[in-house]
């Protein structure tokens, strides 16, 4: 398994270099002026393009461009936004906000999920099993941005049970809401691909062994049945770290989190590419490494699965 | 009344001790299962008991209702679809049906245990085999970890899994076939049950094995003098080891005798049919027998005896009047008619 982890993390080198390549070119060399309408109603100031010619080397042949730029964060050097505010600032305070919210997705997404997965499976036709099936629907067919309003109107404008949006401080207790919103769709697949296998898997052999041995029920499930049952849902969630990021987009815009989603997209709609590179090779680079980590958990999790 | 609270409240271990019947009774058992299709009467009514030290096999077609039976005995049964409509079975003179979960869970693998006929299937493939058997001591015993599985260990040995020290912390598919149905047994007998039920445990293993296996089972039973319930559609099989067999057909019972009289000279044309279509050594190259016609359709049972759209001995009220379980001789029983024209070899 070492040798297998070592492969997987050199193979992240050439996949970061050909995303941030990729990235850094959308942004600095599409057809247009990286300049145009930057500095309000008038062109930028001669001496200002100048400065961010030389900072992002703009003059240089593209693949000198990207050498240097890449050589730049190498060294740490995240390089500046138009408005002259070190990416590296900007990232040092974006970063812990997103985290913070995912962490809360992801827990809601694993306690709800996989507890309202194992409660169904375990006694399918019930009412808790109609409720569930209905509500993952719903939460599925709708997007993320409408639950979001939704919510954020109902809870937070007409009843006044959250604040509307979360302070900047983040506080734990008001990012539940936010988390929720972030890992709906993802409550609903796990809900549901943990409701499969633990119906399918409760008619498995090893189960019945499991009550023959004459083993309490309690340990039957959560031992035995809810062991072999996670397997899926694991793969799930790791997968699906990336459709959380970009989830995170939605969700930061509409409770006003000041995350990585949001500096992205405001880098995005103001042509200001400086923070955007940066902020999305974090993002590749946390993708690729979740998706490593649940390869490693799922060997883990079935020893039936060697990697070489 | 005082007489039966007080049975229920003592564990079953202690209540009827020393009741003086067979230590297992399978009792006019009735088991349905209900479909979409309808009512499929899988357990008819099977009578049938095993002493310690005793090995009853228990032969049939595969769907004659031998392992739901078994699982009945050992309270595993799949409810619902299936539903107990009657019956009793009686561990040391106690009904176990009419015992609390709480009790009949200590009972099960503790008292009786029972292995099955695909142990990769049947072993939990995300945890260590060792584990897996230490788990009987932990759970029922209070054992710790390490006792556990210096315990798992020993019984390796015993069931005479080449390097068990070694392997005890391998997964079940690491193991050959015949392997894991050994560990399968180490967990089964883990706890010296007073009952084992194997489930055919050789159906799914190479010939060579299957002798090993039984051989082991064998060995095993005289050691700790359990009762045996040795289920399996393969005469041939059960032989060596049985004292009695107890043939089922369409989930009946239809001849209970001892090995050596159902060799001899069978009581009942299924079981008839069913020693003809043993292979021999004497029969080399000649073409099997095999009982014509199908196993019956539990959801439409032949009316009179279930057998008889496949008796050579039928005759008109086989197809009216249902055979009861006719006194042979001593023990022996079949459920036919006209036993003596089948114990004399005379087709009708
Ligand atoms: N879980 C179940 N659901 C529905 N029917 C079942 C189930 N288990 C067994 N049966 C029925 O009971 C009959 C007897 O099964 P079984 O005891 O397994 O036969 P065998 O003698 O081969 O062990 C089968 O033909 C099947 O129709
Ligand atoms: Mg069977």
């Amino acid at each position: 398994m070492g040798r297998y982890t070592l492969r997987r993390l050199l193979q992240l080198i050439p996949v970061i270099l050909g995303t941030t390549f990729l990235i850094h070119f959308l942004v600095w060399n599409l057809p247009g002026d990286p300049f145009a309408g930057r500095c309000g109603e008038r062109p930028c100031n001669p001496a200002y393009i100048e400065r961010m010619t030389e900072l992002y080397n703009l003059n240089d042949p593209l693949i000198i461009q990207y050498g240097k730029y890449l050589l730049n964060l190498l060294q740490g050097n995240f390089g500046e936004d138009f408005r002259g505010v070190p990416v590296a600032e900007t990232m040092a305070e974006v970063w812990p906000n997103t985290v913070k919210l995912a962490v809360v997705a992801l827990s809601i997404e694993i306690i709800i999920g996989i507890g309202a997965g194992v409660l169904t499976g375990l006694k399918r036709g019930g009412f808790l099993d109609n409720l569930v099936m209905i509500s993952t629907l719903f939460l599925m067919s709708l997007p993320v941005f409408v639950i979001g309003y939704l919510l954020q109107l109902t809870l937070g404008l007409q009843l006044g049970i959250i604040r509307p949006t979360v302070s900047p401080e983040m506080p734990w207790s008001e990012l539940i809401v936010p988390g929720f919103v972030l890992a709906s769709l993802q409550v609903a697949f796990t809900a549901r691909l943990t409701r499969a296998s633990i119906a399918e898997n409760m008619r498995a052999d090893y189960v019945r062994t499991a009550v023959a041995k004459g083993l309490p029920r309690r340990r039957v499930v959560g031992v035995h049945l809810l062991r072999n049952s996670l397997i899926p849902a694991v793969t799930f969630l790791g997968t699906e770290v990336g459709a959380l990021m970009a989830g995170a987009i939605v969700t930061e815009g509409i409770f006003n989190i000041n995350g990585v989603g949001q500096t992205i997209y405001r880098g995005i709609i103001t042509h200001d590419a400086t923070a955007v590179v940066p902020m999305v090779t974090v993002l590749v680079l946390v993708y690729l490494l979740a998706t490593l980590l649940v390869d490693l958990l799922y060997a883990v999790l079935d020893p039936r699965i060697r990697y070489e | 009344m005082t007489e039966m609270i007080s049975t229920q409240s003592r564990p079953a271990g202690e209540a009827g001790r020393n009741y003086s019947g067979s230590l297992l009774e399978v009792d006019n058992l009735l088991v349905e299962f209900h479909t979409r299709q309808g009512v499929a009467k899988a357990v008819n009514g099977v009578t049938y008991s095993v002493d310690a030290g005793e090995t009853l096999a228990v032969l049939g077609e595969s769907g004659s209702g031998k392992s739901v039976t078994a699982q009945t005995i050992m309270g595993i049964l799949d409810m619902p679809p299936g539903r107990i409509t009657g019956g009793e079975i009686r561990f040391r003179g106690v009904d176990l049906l009419k015992l609390p979960e709480a009790e009949r869970r200590k009972i099960r693998g503790a008292g009786i245990s029972m292995i099955f006929q695909d142990a990769l299937s049947a072993l939990n493939p995300v945890f260590p085999v060792g584990w897996q058997i230490g788990e009987m001591f932990r759970v029922h015993r209070g054992t710790s970890r390490a006792e556990a599985k210096k315990k798992a260990i020993e019984l390796m040995d015993k069931v005479r899994i080449p390097a068990a020290k070694q392997r005890v912390n391998d997964y079940p598919h690491q193991f050959s076939g015949g392997m894991r149905q050994r560990i399968m047994i180490a967990m089964a007998i883990a706890l010296d049950p007073e009952i084992l039920i194997a489930d055919e445990p050789t159906t799914a293993l190479d010939v060579t094995v299957q002798a090993q296996i039984m051989e082991l089972l064998a060995e095993l039973q005289r050691e700790s003098n359990m009762g045996l319930i040795l289920i399996t559609h393969d005469l041939g099989v059960v032989a060596d080891v049985a004292d009695k067999i107890a043939v089922m057909y369409g989930g009946r019972i239809v001849e209970h005798a001892s090995v050596h009289e159902l060799y001899a000279n069978p009581a009942h044309p299924y079981a008839k049919g069913l020693l003809e279509s043993i292979p021999r050594v004497d029969q080399k190259g000649q073409e099997l027998y095999a009982i014509k016609g199908t196993p019956p359709n539990l959801l439409r049972m032949p009316s009179g005896c279930a057998f008889h759209p496949r008796c050579p001995y039928r005759r008109d009220n086989c197809v009216t009047d249902v055979p009861p379980l006719y006194e042979v001789d001593g023990s022996r029983r079949s459920a036919c008619h006209y036993w003596r024209e089948v114990l004399d070899g005379t087709a009708g």
